[in-house]
Parts: structure tokens; C-alpha cells; sequence
């Protein structure tokens, strides 16, 4: 995985953790560093755009509230986030977190502790959603027309 | 890298304020409420005047002083400002070496339909003296009002005088210096 692709899935999993989840994990993180905000959690809206059935035309699907927030590590590694709702700690939190899992010296620790423990978390509670919803599915079919 | 203003909303609007004080009131020296951490070699007033003026939509021409990698990355991650190679392509431009800079006359200066389109200077210079230099007069200024600046080049104010006869063209020019400023408009005349 390049290391794009790989801090956009953990920016993205710290992104979706729940807040108390993330609050959780972060505690046991041991000696968090000397940190300060460069850009501290601020709210707005993102216009969200879709496509119909993935290659149609782009329209706007709805704005989405999101919180952003960056941080700069007392040596110099900067973390920014992305999360949608107005929680101003779950964006500072996942900055830092950003910020440290760039660190070679602390990734590793931090992946097994934190990033996850939230993954699996998530894909427990998205399976379960799945299955919860899966006995309502409904198939559509198009009989094929006598005259074609 | 270094943080942006410590209140992005009220700040920003406080700067503004001394914006609109320093065009309303051509020539007259004003203080940029900033606590501000610029990255070198802006000064607080300069800085301030970026972070509140600046955004997505404006392209900024730097001059080399202040083409730094500190100072362009940190513009771009606080307000998201494009940049534009040459002068005439900017809506912006920040110079921070005015010994050096190019004359009035090479930035956007609006068209006749438009001149709402022209492009505003920030010119960091070393010194702003008011109540003597130059007199300057027009509309904002009560009879008269005398500045001298430091650190402009020899023809700056020829250049300003032929930007003032462009009118309704021509650029408008922010002078920053510590934490205050003064604005020289395209409406100001200069004399002697």
C-alpha cells in the first residue's frame, strides 16, 4: 500500500470511530506529545455530490456537516482531520492521532492499540446493520415484453 | 509550520475593520489588531492583512522575497490561496522587497466596464512616517495628509501618480510595516 493509500484508510477509520470509542482508545496511549493546534476544530458544511447509479450525471446529494481540525506535534509532524458531525474533540483527536501514526517510531504501536481495534469495530456494527436489514430485501426483475 | 489567527472568525473581522479604516482614510496610519506569529519575512501587519484578504478565489502573486516555502505553504494551508506566475494574472499580490518590485503599471488594472476587477497590493515596507513625505489628498482625505514611507524604490510614487491618472483603472496598494498599515488608492493623488 503506498503511503497515501495508507493514511487515507486510517484518516478515514479515525474519521468514522465513534467519539467515545476514539476517546477510549486515545487514553491508552502512552506519553501523548506536546501539541499545538495550527488550525483548531472549526464547523461547516461540505456539499456531498453523487452520481445516479455510479456513471450518470453528478448532482448534489446534501450538504453534510464536518469539523476540521489540524495540529502540529511539539517536533514538527502535522495531523489533520475531517469528520462529519460538530464534534470538535472526536476532529482534534483524530488529527493527533493523524499526526503520530506518521511517526515510523510510533505507527505500529498505535496501529495494533487504536487504528484496529476501531476497524474491526466498525465492521462489526456495519455487518450488523447488513444483517438487521437483509430479511426486508426486496429484488426488482423487468419481465422481458412479448413483443421484443 | 505556523497557526494561522488563535480567533479565525473575530479576528479576521476586527483586521477588516482596520481595512475598511485604512481605505476609507487614504494616506492616515492604522493599527492591524493582530497577535499574530508570521512566518519570515512577513510582519504581523502584512501577515494579517494575507489571512483576512485571502482565500480560494483570489490567485496571489508573491515577489521572490516572499515566495518562501515557509510562507507560500503556510498561505496555502490557511486560506487555500492559489497562486499566479505572473503579476497580471494575480487579484493579489505580496511584496515583500519593494526595492525590487515591478512597477504599478505591470499588475491587473481592471478593465473600463469592470474596474471593480483590478488587483489589490500588499507592499511590506520598512518604515510608514505620517505628517511628513508626500502629500496626499483626494476623496477620504481632508484637505491634505503627508506620508513618507521607507523602503519604497525612487519612481514608486511617479508609478502612483499614473496609477491615479488611469482612474476609474488602476490597482489599489496596501503599505505594512510592524503592526500598522496605510492604503494608497487608485483615488489618491500624490504630490510633492
Amino acid at each position: 500500500m503506498s503511503s497515501t493509500a495508507a493514511r487515507q484508510r486510517w484518516m478515514s477509520i479515525l474519521a468514522q470511530a465513534s467519539p467515545v470509542e476514539l476517546e477510549g482508545r486515545w487514553r491508552e496511549v502512552s506519553a501523548p506529545p506536546r501539541h499545538r493546534l495550527l488550525r483548531r476544530p472549526e464547523t461547516g458544511l461540505v456539499m456531498v455530490r453523487g452520481r445516479a447509479g455510479g456513471t450518470g450525471a453528478r448532482f448534489n446529494v446534501g450538504e453534510v456537516t464536518v469539523t476540521r481540525c489540524a495540529v502540529e506535534l511539539e517536533g514538527g509532524g502535522v495531523g489533520v482531520a475531517y469528520v462529519r458531525g460538530r464534534d470538535q474533540r472526536h476532529a482534534e483527536l483524530a488529527a493527533l492521532l493523524d499526526a503520530l501514526l506518521q511517526d515510523p517510531a510510533r505507527h505500529d504501536d498505535l496501529e495494533q492499540a487504536v487504528v484496529i481495534p476501531l476497524a474491526e469495530a466498525q465492521a462489526a456494527r456495519r455487518r450488523a446493520a447488513a444483517e438487521r436489514v437483509a430479511p426486508s430485501r426486496v429484488e426488482f426483475f423487468t419481465m422481458v415484453r412479448g413483443d421484443e | 509550520m505556523l497557526p494561522g489567527l488563535a480567533d479565525p472568525t473575530l479576528d479576521s473581522q476586527r483586521i477588516f475593520r482596520s481595512v475598511l479604516e485604512a481605505v476609507s482614510r487614504p494616506g492616515r496610519i492604522v493599527d492591524v489588531p493582530a497577535e499574530i506569529q508570521a512566518p519570515v519575512p512577513l510582519h504581523p501587519a502584512t501577515a494579517a492583512l494575507c489571512l483576512t484578504l485571502l482565500d480560494f478565489d483570489t490567485p496571489l502573486w508573491l515577489d521572490d522575497a516572499a515566495a518562501r516555502p515557509e510562507v507560500v505553504e503556510w498561505l496555502k494551508f490557511h486560506c487555500s490561496v492559489p497562486l499566479a506566475a505572473e503579476p497580471a494574472a494575480a487579484h493579489f499580490a505580496l511584496v515583500a522587497d519593494p526595492e525590487r518590485m515591478p512597477p504599478l503599471s505591470a499588475f491587473n488594472p481592471g478593465t473600463a466596464e469592470h474596474p471593480e476587477r483590478s488587483a489589490t497590493l500588499i507592499v511590506q515596507v520598512r518604515a510608514i512616517i505620517g505628517g511628513t513625505g508626500r502629500r496626499l489628498s483626494g476623496p477620504g482625505i481632508a484637505d491634505e495628509v503627508r506620508l513618507d514611507v521607507s523602503g519604497v524604490p525612487e519612481p514608486f510614487w511617479a508609478w502612483a501618480c499614473d496609477n491615479h491618472a488611469r482612474f476609474p483603472r488602476g490597482v489599489d496598494v496596501f503599505m505594512s510595516a510592524g503592526r500598522v498599515m496605510a492604503a494608497l488608492l487608485r483615488t489618491t493623488r500624490v504630490g510633492d
